[in-house]
């Protein structure tokens, strides 16, 4: 981190530092404010979704094979007999509550479904991001390092492939390629069959769980199986971050200080880590947690092609039940967690930059 | 005088040759950079395929021929045959209407509606300002693909509603630059001018400020393309898009998933023209936004 000291004619410490925690206090303040209407955005939107849209809701929470008496009860359940504004009212009260109706399908209560759920999809996106960020920020800074050349140009294909190949189209070529024809990988799901069930969850991780528990054939056979679904996510946050580093290091290395900076003699390698990458690191948080909550959103098409027992996978399942609860809570799960990374990370900028401050 | 000269004219003498030449000089720089002409050839293959499908593909998209099925990549089917013995081939050049008619379709509701949505927002401000920006900023920070999921499952699978969903979660972007744009012309002296010859709102707005909105709407549209073309593709990966037999892409690599393992073709080859078309998009747009609006330049 580059400190920069204050001028010399900035005002006494102490009133500075007064001024200074009153507009911080202020500005958390407007951050929660933000934070909450976004998060009744939402619910208004699902709400929107879900009681309004579809011609009959209760047919559509229930089922088409529920009797009239299940019917009736959903109906009075739902409190579809009152005015819509107090039916909204009453879907906030329940959200905030955890209590996010019954599934459909699997029979069971949708907030306990996602929370089960969440961990395969958390590990695999934590995973994904992981591989983006250390291929793809070295990979920027060389492509802006070597402007104009082949490898400058491989990258920017890389960037744009990122934007224009379906994912699940990349999960199954994957699959196809380095599972069915090489067996380098595991196949689709979490551990081959003969594992399943070994590891007692813990945090719902199973990587970490089977390392805690010292199951290390359990560990290997998991990473086995991650490495190409999470390898697939990576590809798609990295060339994001490539692209975003590579378009962050130009604006710095056109700067007078970098161009002053050779000009003494400072070797190149110093040059771009220090003098120019320096500076970049926070804008990139804020593009890292950007790719991070827009992984979390991949994940819905690579866990269908991965059978990988997530909330994309979840999801999915519940669109093609048309099992509404399912499919609004996990709607509203992927979206809050989306939500609060983009704010934080638009915070984390402005609490980092000593230039936002 | 040739045609050149007319289109260069520094004094052009009416407004269709201003609007001729400007359009000619934003053609002349494009063709100066190889990747946006590709992009360019691309897009025109695609409108070109989509016309003429009927005489293009070698066989019938739907027939189904059982005592075909599963032919791997040969020279009478060049792209192999699928399950039910279709020519792949001749399904991937007819789904390039569907593709077509969905980034057409989201193209013409998303984009004049976040334009509308963004003048009115930056052209009044105060409180309607605040209203619409606050709902625009909402839809902006949610999931799109995850939304548009949601609103198909409520709305029910098919291809109409697929274009309705993506297009509803489309249009904040549009209604973000339209009123950044706004806002930089609203004080300008012409449309005081405007308003003192006696020009409404809706005047001032419709006649005034949209068209000054287009060109960095172009970019941002031929840029989103690419991911209107994925979220459908998706869509219909999922079975909640175009509806079988139609042969949308996305649909088309579902169908082939059963059979990855050992006849790869089925799934792949659709695949290849969903990539090679968003490519055609991302190089065009970005070709158009180094000519157009170059400030823009790093951000996406």
């Amino acid at each position: 981190m580059t400190t920069e000291q204050p001028a010399l004619t900035s005002p006494p410490p102490e009133k500075l530092t007064s001024k200074r925690t009153r507009r911080q206090i202020g500005a958390v303040v407007t951050f929660l404010v933000t934070l909450f209407l976004t998060f009744l955005g939402l619910l208004a939107i699902t709400f929107f979704i879900g009681r309004v849209i579809p011609i009959d809701p209760v047919l559509a929470v229930v089922g088409d094979r529920a009797t009239q008496a299940q019917y009736d009860a959903a109906k009075i359940a739902m409190g579809l007999d009152q005015p819509l504004y107090m039916q909204f009212i009453s879907y906030v009260g329940n959200v905030f509550t955890g209590n996010l109706g019954m599934s459909v399908s699997t029979g069971r209560a949708v907030a306990d479904d996602l929370s089960r759920f969440f961990p395969a999809t958390f590990e695999m996106a934590t995973l994904g991001i992981l591989i983006g960020v250390a291929i793809g920020v070295p990979l920027g800074v060389t492509a802006a390092a070597r402007q104009g050349s082949w490898l400058d140009q491989a990258i920017r294909v890389v960037g744009l492939l990122g934007y224009s190949v379906p994912a699940f189209w990349l999960g199954l070529v994957g699959l196809a390629l380095f599972y069915a024809r090489l067996r380098w990988v595991g196949g689709p799901g979490r551990l081959d069959i003969f594992y399943d069930g070994l590891v007692t969850p813990i945090t719902g991780m199973i990587l970490i769980d089977s390392l805690v528990q010292g199951e290390f054939d359990i560990f290997w056979n998991a990473v086995w199986h991650i490495v190409l679904p999470a390898s697939v996510l990576g590809f798609f946050s990295l060339a994001y971050i490539a692209r975003m580093t590579r378009s962050f290091m130009l604006d710095q290395l056109s700067q007078e200080f970098v161009t002053t900076a050779r000009v003494k003699g400072v070797p190149e390698r110093i040059v771009i880590w220090r003098h120019a990458f320096n500076p970049i690191r926070v804008p990139l948080i804020t593009v890292i947690g950007l790719s991070y909550a827009g992984l979390l959103e991949g994940s819905v098409m690579i866990e269908t092609v991965f059978s990988w027992p997530g909330i994309g996978n979840y999801l999915t399942t519940a669109l093609l039940n048309a099992d509404m609860n399912a499919v609004l809570g996990s709607t509203l799960v992927i979206g809050a967690v989306f939500i609060v990374i983009n704010k934080v990370s638009d915070v984390l900028y402005r609490v980092l930059d000593p230039r936002a401050r | 005088m040739t045609t050149r000269d007319w289109l260069l004219a520094d004094s052009p003498t009416s407004r269709w040759q201003a609007n001729a030449g400007r359009a000619y000089r934003v053609f002349t720089a494009l063709l100066r950079n190889p990747l946006s002409v590709l992009g360019g050839v691309i897009i025109l293959v695609l409108l070109l395929t989509a016309l003429f499908a009927p005489w293009i593909a070698p066989f019938s998209p739907t027939g189904q021929n059982l005592s075909q099925r599963l032919l791997p990549p040969s020279g009478v089917n060049w792209m192999g045959t699928d399950e039910l013995g279709r020519d792949i081939f001749s399904r991937v050049v007819w789904g390039s209407q569907i593709t077509l008619t969905i980034v057409l379709l989201v193209a013409l509701i998303s984009a004049p509606l976040g334009l509308l949505i963004g003048a009115i927002s930056g052209y009044f401000g105060g409180w309607v300002d605040r209203v619409l920006m606050g709902f625009t900023d909402i839809f902006l920070s949610l999931p799109k693909l995850i939304l548009a999921l949601a609103f198909v499952a409520a709305l029910g699978p098919g291809i109409n509603n697929a274009i309705i969903a993506i297009a509803i979660t489309s249009w904040p972007a549009y209604a973000r630059i339209a009123r950044a744009e706004t806002l930089t012309i609203r004080n300008a002296e012409y449309i005081s001018a405007v308003q003192l010859a006696g020009g409404g709102p809706i005047r001032v707005i419709v006649q005034h400020i949209l068209p000054l909105c287009t060109s960095s709407m172009i970019v941002r549209v031929t840029l989103d393309m690419a991911g209107v073309i994925l979220t459908a593709a998706g869509l219909g990966f999922i079975g909640l898009g175009a509806q079988p037999p139609l042969p949308e892409w996305g649909a088309m690599i579902s169908r082939g998933r059963t059979f990855i393992l050992d006849q790869w073709w089925v799934a792949t080859m659709p695949g290849f023209a969903i990539i090679i078309v968003s490519l055609g998009f991302c190089f065009l747009g970005d070709g158009l936004r180094d000519v157009l609006d170059p400030k823009s330049e790093g951000k996406s």
